[in-house]
């Protein structure tokens, strides 16, 4: 039973010491740090899916550090939402680190770009895995410090500015987050969420957890970037270099601010008819403005940042509802999204790296230079849009049936309305940026190494059968397991404190 | 009761500085004293009245002791806010470099 526990440290352990072995080396041996960083991210993505698999059998594996039993140690829980979340954010690290091989020749120390990356995905990686609330700050914390540097890695004005607001705006964010771990822990006197979840259970709702919750949703939503606190997410998003983009849309935020959010509100504090109207309405405002302002956006990745925002709406809106169906299609959509998304932000990093622009306007007519990239950005704007085979249109399908269902019209026309709308900006980006007339000088353009082929070409493919986790046989495995999870509510302190005795 | 509510009068002066000023410098001082309000608040949440050092010996009887774990928590926090002041600080020198000025209202390149 006990036998495969060990594998759960592995998800942390394995990419920081990754990073602190490239730091060590890279003087060296110019090559070895792209080899360790891929190495590392595949062997990522197959231990989720073994955990997939262990995850089918087990229900809930507790691993206790330092062989300290939880409540008292800190304890690493793995169940169905956290495999769900390590498999999501491994295979965007995964695909990002073939593309960044040769993406990254651009820059002059490209082994401190592989150190933060790792750094990066240690703590998406550690704030999924960890069952305890302050060990959850801690890595949300390296995660977010590793990020700020990746974003200001070009140096340039642009990307210092952009930095800058990103480091301030989620430093405020943690300190929210840790004021209310404060909070808790004063009234709880314990830092192991099941068991918050347990003391909570038994004291019964006090005010306190009204300011907690609070400060909760302000400080995550930082992180998440919903829509009253969105001011830095367009501007990192279009400073950073395309690979970290496309990890801080596809993984990182997603980690910290939906993945943390959800757990907190679901399984520890428990959730309610006010607070999911609240995330609803959250969902609701950031899905239309989102879309509303990436509609008039010339910058690819701008108009990108802004649709990510809209994306996170739909999620937040989907599991919000509350009933077994909008889950379903808030978590599906999570992962679709973090699919189509990163191969998005990797496709405009292809045309940088082909064109050097990101203007749409200057752009034009690169579908035939750039067959590949066209292709692969096609397959993303269906899928972002909604269009049928595509893995995009089937969760936005089951959340607008969810609102529906659950008698909420407003809120599916809304997201109706928005996915129009997204269908009519990505028509816009197809159109300029690779049908119409060539631009003159645009004659020499070629297109993008193989190894960028490569990563965008499986994330096209993802997409377009990314509708085959809903088929009976995989589900169940898969989404099935995680839906669960957010169903059974504050019955998770009873299932993990069970865990820990085994 | 007093000294809760000082702690969050410092938060609050923190806030008032991030949001306010146009200075990066002190946009980050903001920064720092946000940070150290928080930690205080922290260490007050564990103090016990006329509790005594959280230390075991053998013929001392557990209680009255202030609580421990949050002293070793919030040595973590500081370590943390270190590190955010010192990315902070350092972009901010960058920045320096760049622009030649620390006035954010005119180092604004990024809108839209």
């Amino acid at each position: 039973m006990k036998l495969f526990v060990d594998i759960i440290p592995l998800f942390v352990a394995v990419p920081m010491a990754g990073a602190f072995l490239i730091a060590l080396v890279a003087r060296k041996i110019k090559w070895l740090p792209a080899l360790i960083t891929n190495i590392i991210t595949i062997g990522l993505v197959f231990v989720s899916f073994f955990a997939v698999k262990l995850i089918n059998i087990h229900k809930v594996l507790v691993y206790d550090v330092g062989a300290w039993k939880p409540p008292m140690g800190i304890g690493m829980v793995l169940d169905g939402f956290t495999v769900f979340m390590l498999t999501t954010v491994n295979l965007a690290a995964f695909f990002v680190a073939i593309y960044s091989i040769n993406y990254v020749e651009r820059f002059t120390s490209k082994w401190k770009f592989y150190t933060l990356f790792l750094f990066m995905i240690a703590g998406a990686n550690g704030v999924v895995i960890t069952g305890d609330i302050f060990n959850l700050f801690v890595f949300l914390e390296i995660a977010s410090i590793a990020s700020c540097s990746l974003i200001a890695f070009g140096t340039e004005k642009h990307d210092l500015e952009a930095a800058f607001k990103y480091a301030v705006m989620s430093g405020v964010g943690s300190l929210f987050i840790l004021l209310s771990i404060v909070l808790l822990y004063s009234y709880t006197s314990t830092l192991n969420m099941a068991d918050i979840s347990n003391v909570l259970a038994q004291k019964g709702p006090n005010n306190i957890i009204l300011m907690i919750s609070a400060l909760l949703i302000m400080g995550f939503g930082l992180k998440a970037g919903l829509v009253p606190f969105h001011g830095c997410l367009p501007d990192a998003y279009t400073s950073a270099p395309a690979p970290v983009s496309a990890m801080l849309a596809g993984a990182i935020t997603k980690s910290l601010g939906l993945y943390a959010i959800f757990r907190i509100f679901y399984n520890v504090i428990g959730m309610n008819q006010a607070l999911s109207s609240i995330f609803m309405f959250f969902g609701a405002l950031s899905m239309i403005v989102g879309v509303i302002l990436a509609i008039g956006q010339w910058d690819f990745k701008r108009l990108l940042a802004y649709h990510s925002i809209s994306q996170m709406g739909y999620i937040v809106m989907g599991i919000g509802l509350g009933t077994p169906l909008g889950i379903l299609g808030g978590l599906f959509h999570l992962f679709n999204h973090s699919v189509f998304k990163t191969l998005l932000f990797l496709n405009s990093g292809s045309i940088e790296y082909a064109t050097g622009k990101r203007d749409l306007q200057k752009m034009g007519g690169l579908s035939e230079q750039m067959p590949v990239t066209s292709g692969t950005c096609l397959a993303a704007s269906m899928a972002i849009s909604g269009i049928p085979p595509f893995n995009g249109f089937w969760s936005k399908f089951i959340i607008i049936i969810a609102a529906v269902q659950a008698g909420r019209y407003g809120y599916a026309f809304l997201a109706v309305l928005a996915s129009i709308l997204t269908l009519a900006s990505f028509t816009k980006v197809m159109k300029y940026a690779f049908f119409g007339k060539l631009k003159d000088g645009a004659n020499s353009v070629k297109e993008a190494p193989f190894l960028i082929k490569l990563s965008m070409t499986s994330l096209a493919v993802i997409c377009i059968t990314g509708g085959i986790l809903l088929a009976p046989g995989v589900y169940e495995h898969f989404l099935k397991e995680a839906v669960d999870v957010i169903l059974e509510g504050t019955k998770y302190s009873s299932v993990v404190l069970q865990a820990v005795l085994k | 009761m007093k000294v809760y509510l000082l702690c969050l009068g410092l938060f609050c002066i923190g806030l008032y500085c991030i949001l306010r000023k146009r200075n990066i410098i002190k946009i980050i001082l903001g920064f720092i004293i946000a940070e150290y309000a928080v930690n205080l608040f922290f260490i007050l949440a564990a103090y016990r009245m006329e509790g005594r050092s959280p230390i075991f010996a053998p013929d001392a009887k557990i209680v009255n002791m202030v609580d421990a774990l949050p002293q070793a928590l919030v040595l973590t926090a500081i370590a943390i806010g270190l590190a955010n002041v010192a990315l902070l600080i350092s972009i901010a020198l960058r920045i320096y470099d760049k622009y030649g000025t620390f006035d954010i209202t005119k180092i604004r390149e990024l809108r839209g």
